[in-house]
């Protein structure tokens, strides 16, 4: 441990800024790729955690999801979509039960949870009995268990959060190219 | 077996509501039309839905049909859950659909041409998540006139 501190005082200023533009590097690549795979998918969030239980026993809380949204894809019944009601954030993963399609591709559409007794008419906004293809957010294409977690857990314990960007922060800021 | 019923749990208008009931034979480690979409998938020889990285099995019964109102409408009647292990093999004898089978509107009226199928979605312990219909269909075709006498 002092040796870190010693590199830090022996860092000229040019290599503590080789170092922050490395890390600037970093967070802008990831940025970028998330931003490419929005643009592939189509969808605003191409990947989502599992919040509830109400997919069991598919998809538990902490099970990742990988959304499309290409818009040509039709809303079939039977399939799994992720969808935000009007004026909440909470993106929710329930199946398609029932759809009803004009001629003109407008659909209408209603959902319901796996592990739910009822549908979700329940969820949706005050007077709102059908989902539009506007509410969703993707269809959900392939899935990776527990790995969501993490998500959870940070959001659950903020401190956590902080610890983790912390630990990262200053491992790249130290970590000397040898 | 048709009733026109005010649909409280849909808008406030009548629609009509029908009542199917069926029976299911599935053997689901025979299914050929879903063997083939699996494998053109993973490219692997597979000899049933149900490998090693199959979690589930998420069977649904759906209904099919065109009305005046809506080109496309498809309600999902009934659905079941298979988990790796479970017997494969169903028959369900005179199933009562699970779900109420609402159209919106009153397209059940003399429609000849509504169709049902069996499809399942694959759960797999991790990656894609396809969604197979069956190879066999069958058409209900639904009487001309509403039933009021008989009760469900």
């Amino acid at each position: 441990a002092m040796d870190l501190f010693g590199d830090l005082r022996r860092m000229n200023k040019r290599q503590l800024y080789y170092q922050v533009l490395n890390f600037a590097m970093i967070v802008s690549s990831a940025l970028m790729i998330w931003k490419g795979l929005i643009v592939i998918t189509g969808s605003e969030s191409p990947i989502v955690v599992v919040l509830s239980g109400s997919m069991e026993p598919a998809f538990h809380r902490g099970d990742l999801l990988f959304l499309t949204n290409f818009h040509d894809d039709p809303i079939r019944a039977g399939e799994i979509v992720v969808f935000k009601v009007e004026g909440r954030d909470i993106p929710i993963v329930h199946r398609v039960m029932k759809i009803h399609e004009k001629e003109n591709g407008n659909i209408k559409f209603l959902t319901k949870g796996d592990n739910n007794e009822v549908d979700d008419r329940g969820l949706y906004k005050e007077g709102q009995n059908w989902l539009e293809k506007k509410d969703v957010v993707g269809r959900a294409r392939g899935f990776l268990p527990y790995v969501g977690m993490v998500t959870i857990i940070m959001n659950d314990y903020p401190k956590f959060k902080y610890a983790l960007l912390a630990v990262m922060g200053a491992y790249v800021l130290l970590k000397r190219e040898s | 077996l048709r009733r026109n019923v005010e649909d409280f749990t849909g808008p406030r208008e009548r629609s009509d509501l029908a009542f199917v009931t069926f029976d299911i034979t599935a053997d689901i480690l025979n299914e050929k039309s879903g063997l083939r979409t699996f494998c053109n998938k993973i490219l692997m020889l597979i000899f049933n839905i149900f490998d090693w990285n199959v979690k589930q099995l998420f069977l649904y019964l759906s209904a099919e049909y065109s009305t005046k109102n809506n080109a496309l409408n498809q309600v999902v009647l009934w659905d079941k859950i298979i988990l790796r292990g479970d017997n494969p093999r169903l028959f369900l004898k005179d199933m009562k659909s699970k779900y109420f089978f609402f159209d919106d509107g009153n397209g059940l009226k003399g429609n000849r041409n509504v169709t049902l199928t069996l499809s399942w979605n694959v759960v797999p312990n991790a990656g894609l998540l396809p969604l197979v219909t069956g190879s066999g269909h069958m058409s209900v075709p639904f009487p001309d006139t509403y039933e009021t006498t008989k009760s469900y």
